[in-house]
């Protein structure tokens, strides 16, 4: 019996865990796919918002105020990458200008500090690429960058780490309420939980109307991109969206934390919650309308593309709470953008609810640090040679193009909840994310997590069940 | 550690340079090769067809290659495998590491960049669809199949007529995969005629032209991709789209010198080859750095990249011998269908050899004649039947004509029409 469960690893699920994992709990988190961040937290603009979007007073406007004040310590004890690199919503007619105002002022209801109406000539003084038609600007200088792979891969390194139970491939099928708490059927059995924490994301709604009369809906609304490689990535300094519309905030341009350059994404309320694919017009939509802000983008460096999809409700804001008819099933719906943002704000607020509801003894052995993969790429040459004395491996480079070592994906394959795909790989240690788009570094990452795994090359996959990267037959 | 010239890669440019310069002179030579062994890509081509022009024998890459390694390992020539250079500067200080040394750094007093050249990948093309497995550059397809053993999948798609797109088609079919078509964007093929008939014809293997993948399907695991027509603009032509079930889906859609350290170092670049601006004497625009081979612009065959390589590590060991480029560059254009001419600089005051000018057409030419002018005088005709943009062309220009014009302004080498 698990005091509490929670139903997704994704950010939110992530950082619920890991807020948890500070009481004495017996704690578990159900993850259908292969790994954590696997929807909605892979595919996103690793944005920081600074919070002058959402309506004052709204769940939005709160916690994203919230997570924004905590993430540079957040990213300082995780040890992840963030940037406050500042924003700006960009309008191109004067005319808009009170719009700008106005989306101050709901900032500064927020509680957002620092923000301030900038002249399309300041603006091209801050960053020279943008387009001679920019009006004026407001500025956010609380914006910021993060890796969201790396954000919710720390909260669950950090959580498990403290003891949190992560069980993948794990789909919950059946909520039954039961006189104390709730049985969960699963395609791995059956698993009895004092308290649900539902952070299912585009799944939410569905686990929410397994146990609720009052019933939820999820509209998976698709977001396209295009990465640039690194050598686009200074392009922009800053964050650069345009006035948000009924459709959310824009398609934007920004640099990532690790330095490439992302456009996108588009809105498209659409049917299937697993649609990731990308669409033609759905990349000519963001090009063209990325161009607005700036005409030179340099798309001859795009490297890749995707979609992602966010958890839109249809009430707009976030649904948070214990749900109304079910006591001691928590929903965490419709974790939209700011969704990344706020999700370490959320994960403190479960907390405390769940702190309330079951009054556990802190957990005296909690370990509030977690240090991230070492990265020879951004270490002083001593101690990469110190990491080489002890460990050959640091000086085996795999990923020439973002310059990853042996020894970085081993360390991957290996350390609390590790790598069990190559997006796994991917996404720890970012082997595979450069120009050449793991081209090169294929055959020797695949290599690796085989003989780590004790595996047959041939049983990896890309990213889970079906996704085997080799034939199965043939070839001797 | 110290050396008089470091070479960056050990395919076929670092090994050619390498041999070259000690036989010119160069006593502390370093190679320094990323992979396990030396070679390159070479050790992963182990189809025939290699070595015509240097050797007049048909050898296979690993046998190409290893004909080299013998004259360096002859020669006792200094090298460094598992080894990746991380950062050359303007002065010549080369940065690496590998699990002996750890990170490292050599002043050099001369530098050879022989990088080679990487594939570009889907992203580039922005083909829409999922992200599943079963995608692969033919490159990494080679090297799972040919040197680690492994079939990537058994119903291939190929998208690109390059070279290593068509050898990989007939390397699945050998392997008993079912290689269903090769695509090409383009009206014509970017890879050698030989590689036509001796990878696709021969296997029954459809090639079609003005045809790109416009969708892939699948969200695990590759399942299948539409093609279709592209119109002159090379726009997908509604109508015509034909799905194809399969489970793997090659690319070869171009190769891009790999040229991040020559940016780094801040080496001008060529924006048509993507790679370093160099002389006749294939010095980049920094005094003493050298670039030759892949690196430098895609070749068709490794016996042009030999030669060059050669030519390169002749005029380094000229450099650490004090010969230094004298007076003012004269550039070379290319026009009229030549998209490009390597070198893109001639320093006159430093011409000790005829000038090897090597060039690519743009589009498929028939009757036309490859015409050098010096200034507006034409001083050089040559008829070619076909010319096409999968095959490298060359022409020689004699020192003397260059000597003979001292305010010479420009050299232009470009196509020009045949009367029949």
């Amino acid at each position: 019996m698990y005091d509490v469960v929670v139903i997704g690893a994704g950010a939110v699920g992530c950082c619920v865990a890991r807020e948890l994992s500070q009481y004495q709990l017996h704690i578990g988190v159900l993850e259908k796919e292969e790994d954590v961040c696997s929807g909605t937290s892979k595919a996103n603009s690793g944005i920081v918002h600074a919070g002058f979007d959402a309506k004052p007073g709204s769940k939005k406007a709160l916690l994203n105020v919230l997570g924004n004040q905590r993430m540079a310590e957040l990213a300082q004890e995780l040890d992840f990458s963030f940037r406050q690199n500042g924003s700006l919503v960009l309008c191109f007619q004067e005319e808009e200008i009170p719009k700008l105002e106005a989306l101050l002022e709901n900032g500064r209801q927020n509680g957002v500090s620092g923000l301030q109406i900038l002249s399309g000539g300041e603006v091209r003084q801050m960053e020279p690429n943008l387009s001679p038609h920019v009006a004026a600007a407001l500025y956010a200088p609380t914006g910021g960058i993060v890796c969201p792979f790396e954000l919710t891969i720390a909260m669950a390194e950090n959580a498990c780490v403290n003891g949190v139970e992560f069980r993948f491939h794990t789909q919950v099928q059946a909520v039954e309420k039961q006189e104390k708490g709730f049985l969960l059927h699963t395609n791995q059995g059956d698993f009895a939980a004092r308290l649900v924490i539902n952070a299912a994301g585009l799944f939410s709604d569905t686990l929410h109307n397994m146990v609720s009369k009052r019933k939820r809906t999820i509209i998976p609304r698709k977001g396209e991109y295009c990465l640039m490689d690194k050598q686009a990535g200074g392009f922009v300094d800053k964050t650069i969206f345009q006035l948000p519309t009924q459709w959310g905030k824009g398609v934007l341009i920004t640099p990532t934390v690790h330095g490439n350059l992302l456009i996108g994404p588009t809105a498209l309320d659409i049917l299937d919650p697993e649609d990731t694919a990308t669409t033609a017009q759905g990349l000519a939509e963001v090009v063209e309308k990325a161009k607005r802000s700036a005409e030179g983008i340099p798309l001859r460096q795009v490297i890749t593309s995707f979609a992602g999809l966010r958890a839109h409700e249809e009430d707009g804001d976030f649904v948070i709470g214990e749900a109304e008819d079910v006591p001691g099933f928590y929903d965490l719906l419709g974790i939209e953008s700011p969704g990344l943002t706020s999700a370490p704000a959320i994960g403190e607020l479960v907390a405390q609810w769940v702190a309330e509801t079951l009054r556990p003894a802190r957990n005296s052995h909690f370990v509030g640090t977690r240090e991230k993969i070492r990265r020879v790429r951004e270490a002083y040459p001593e101690t990469v040679n110190q990491w080489i004395a002890e460990n050959p491996a640091y000086g085996k480079m795999v990923c020439r193009c973002c310059q990853v070592t042996e020894g970085e994906i081993v360390d991957a394959i290996r350390r609390p909840l590790g790598a069990r795909s190559m997006d796994g790989i991917k996404r720890r240690t970012r082997a595979g994310m450069g120009q050449c788009q793991a081209g090169f570094c294929t055959p020797k990452a695949l290599e690796l997590l085989a003989r780590e795994l004790g595996a047959d090359p041939r049983e990896i996959t890309k990213a889970g069940e079906g996704s085997r990267i080799l034939e199965q037959e043939g070839c001797p | 550690m110290k050396a008089d010239l470091v070479i960056v890669g050990g395919g076929p440019a670092g090994l050619a340079a390498a041999i070259s310069a000690r036989d010119h002179g160069v006593e502390r030579i370093l190679l320094l090769e990323r992979e396990q062994e030396l070679g390159g890509i070479l050790n992963q081509c182990i189809h025939n067809g290699f070595g015509l022009h240097i050797f007049q024998e048909e050898l296979t890459g690993p046998e190409y290659a290893a004909r080299f390694v013998e004259q360096l390992e002859a020669r006792n020539i200094s090298y460094e495998l598992d080894t990746t250079v991380l950062e050359v500067s303007p002065e010549k200080e080369v940065t690496a590491i590998n699990p002996v040394h750890g990170l490292f750094s050599i002043q050099a007093g001369a530098v050879i960049l022989a990088m080679g050249c990487r594939e570009r990948p889907r992203g580039a093309l922005n083909i829409p669809g999922y992200r599943p497995a079963g995608i692969y550059s033919a490159g990494a397809a080679q090297k799972l199949v040919n040197i680690h053993g492994y079939l990537p999948g058994k119903e291939v798609v190929i998208l690109g007529s390059g070279d290593i797109g068509l050898i990989m088609a007939r390397r699945m079919t050998l392997e008993g995969a079912k290689v269903k078509v090769v695509a090409e964007l383009m009206p014509y093929s970017g890879g050698l005629k030989r590689n036509l008939v001796q990878c696709l014809e021969d296997f029954d293997i459809p090639l079609k032209l003005s045809h790109t993948v416009v969708e892939i399907h699948g969200k695990q695991r590759v399942t299948g991709v539409t093609l279709a027509q592209v119109d002159e603009n090379q726009k997908p032509v509604p109508g015509t789209e034909e799905f194809l079930s399969c489970d793997t889906l090659l690319l070869s859609v171009g190769l891009i010198p790999e040229n991040e350290l020559s940016q780094q170092c801040g080496i001008q670049l060529q924006p048509v080859t993507q790679g370093p601006v160099v002389s006749q004497r294939f010095e980049t625009s920094v005094e003493g750095i050298f670039a030759c081979g892949n690196v430098l612009h895609v070749h068709d065959l490794v016996d042009y990249v030999t030669q060059e390589a050669q030519a390169a590590g002749k005029y380094a060991a000229h450099y650490l011998q004090g010969g230094r480029r004298q007076g003012a560059p004269i550039p070379v254009l290319g026009t009229g269908g030549v998209r490009y001419a390597v070198p893109e600089l001639v320093y006159p005051k430093s011409l000790d050899d005829s000038i090897l000018i090597r060039f690519r057409v743009g589009q498929v030419y028939e009757n036309h004649g490859i015409s050098v002018y010096l200034d507006d005088e034409r001083v050089l005709h040559r008829k070619k039947r076909v010319m096409t943009p999968g095959e490298m062309e060359q022409v020689s220009l004699d020192r003397e004509l260059l000597a003979a014009r001292p305010h010479l302004q420009s050299i232009t080498v470009t196509l020009e029409e045949e009367k029949p």
